[in-house]
């Protein structure tokens, strides 16, 4: 389903990416975790588009990222996408958010956007809070409504960057959850977290990158329970993160 | 204070000659203020997305075109407008069209870049989150960007628009017969009343542009709430 390839990006002279490969399989979760500045966002970014890469291959459902011709809007279209700080576009409604790109983008109508965003606010928990405008949601709102709108647009694939880490702690949570339910429906995920108890429970994959580079890929389970079998760094970061 | 010599040049005043000559005074006024605010307006609108959408040398060239009209003084542009343009088009186009074009030049060229601040000062996740969804760089302006900086530009452009009425007074130096035009025309023939006259013409200035704020504020409070931020 995605295909990364010796992925590498530099901002001037400095080393973003470092060839980075992977594949990501139909259903897969995976989760991406490291130190802070280890190129994490950059690379969730570049699956679909949002940050362009210098060297290597990525392919998304058959479509050639990085290639000159590639249609990128059509193809971010089926790429949901889940920011840190929400980015619900604060003039318009909690619908008119969930709408808008099924309109402009896919063409439906607007009453059948409606409709559809309507069924996705329920599967969020946020059945009628269609016509609050986001500055009157909480965080955790706010992120659910973000989840909503990119799952409208039927996504062949989610990402997520750091989607609970400018939430007040008690958030957290109900945003969790809906991940969570997402995983157990089969879509595919890539998850930029520190949320390693999420991780630990949906994580099909798990990705350690520092400086750039991947530097362990490796299955859920191995990560969290053969803590010999992971590079030095992964384990003193593991280290950190989990509570003891 | 004698105010006769107002109420017996009102017509003048509010008119100019019309209706057996060429409409002036604060009728004038307005139709030039109207004229180059909305062009002025549209000029702004689109030399400011232009400068948000250009990168590097096209960039370049357009912010130093507009610098151009934001250096030169109003006088000076309108005295250009009215000698150069009849020798690029061939033809001679009326004081009015002159001084439309000129204050339309400027405001638009202030404008463009309150335009392009008002972009700016979105954050850029906002841009991203549009094309995360699949729209392009004119959805994501259209439906996204535009309608959130519109709202923050709009003091900028009151500002503007008031800055504009007032330099159209510089319209009678090519004989264009707007309000500080006709007012001179009176006091130089009444000779005696010049206080009175021009606390008039003060006046009628002050109604026009307080009309404008007044219809602006109505504009924004009826707006106000979606311009909210986060
Ligand atoms: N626009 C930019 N110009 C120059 N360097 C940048 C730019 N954006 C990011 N970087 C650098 O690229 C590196 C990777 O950044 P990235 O945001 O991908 O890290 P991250 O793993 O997501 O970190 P965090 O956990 O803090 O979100 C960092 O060292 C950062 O300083
Ligand atoms: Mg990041």
């Amino acid at each position: 389903m995605i295909v990364i390839e010796n992925v590498s990006k530099w901002y001037g002279k400095t080393r973003v990416l470092d060839h980075c490969s992977t594949r990501i399989a139909q259903g897969e979760v995976v989760v991406v975790c490291g130190p802070s500045g280890s190129g994490k966002s950059t690379l969730i970014k570049t699956i679909n588009g949002l940050e362009p890469f210098d060297e290597g291959r990525i392919v998304v459902n058959g479509v050639s990222v990085g290639a000159p011709g590639t249609n990128l809007p059509k193809l971010r279209a089926h790429v949901g996408m889940v920011f840190q700080s929400f980015e619900l576009f604060p003039h318009l409604t909690v619908i008119e958010n969930l709408a808008l790109a099924q309109v402009v983008v896919l063409g439906r109508s607007r009453d059948e956007a409606r409709t559809r965003g309507q069924g996705y606010l329920a599967r969020v928990g946020l059945d009628g809070f269609a016509d609050r405008l986001p500055a009157q949601l909480s965080g955790g709102q706010q992120q659910r409504v973000a989840i909503a709108r990119a799952l409208c647009m039927d996504p062949v694939c989610m990402l997520f960057d750091e989607p609970t880490s400018a939430l007040d702690p008690e958030m957290v949570g109900e945003v969790l959850d809906v991940m969570v339910e997402l995983a157990g429906e089969g879509m595919t995920m890539v998850c930029v977290t520190h949320e390693m108890g999420f991780a630990r429970k949906v994580a099909d994959r798990v990705i350690f990158m520092d400086q750039g580079a991947i530097l362990d890929d490796c299955a859920g389970e191995a990560f969290f329970g053969d803590p010999d079998g992971r590079p030095e760094r992964a384990r003193q970061f593991l280290a950190r993160v989990l509570p003891h | 204070m004698d105010f006769s010599v107002i109420t017996n040049n009102l017509s003048y005043f509010l008119l100019g000659a019309w209706p057996h000559g060429p409409l002036g005074g604060a009728a004038l006024t307005l139709v030039l203020s109207v004229c180059s605010a909305l062009a002025s307006g549209v000029l702004g609108l689109v030399f400011g997305v232009a400068l948000a959408m250009t990168h590097g040398a096209a960039h370049q060239a357009l912010v130093l075109f507009l610098g151009f009209f934001r250096a030169i003084p109003v006088l000076m542009l309108i005295f250009w407008t009215y000698f150069l343009l009849p020798i690029v088009f061939g033809f001679n186009v009326p004081g009015v069209g002159t001084v439309i074009v000129a204050l339309s030049l400027i405001g638009g060229s202030y404008l463009a870049h309150s335009v392009y601040a008002g972009i700016r000062s979105l954050p850029p996740g906002q841009w991203q989150a549009a094309a995360a969804l699949g729209l392009g760089r004119v959805q994501a302006l259209r439906y996204v960007i535009l309608p959130q900086a519109l709202p923050i530009m709009l003091p900028s452009f009151l500002n503007q628009w008031i800055a504009l009425i007032k330099d159209s007074s510089l319209a009678y130096v090519i004989g264009v017969g707007e309000l500080s035009f006709v007012a001179t025309q009176v006091s130089n023939r009444e000779m005696v009343y010049p206080t009175e006259i021009f606390l008039f013409v003060a006046l009628l200035y002050f109604l026009i542009c307080s009309s404008l704020e007044l219809g602006a504020g109505a504009i924004a409070r009826r707006y106000g709430t979606a311009a909210k931020p986060t």
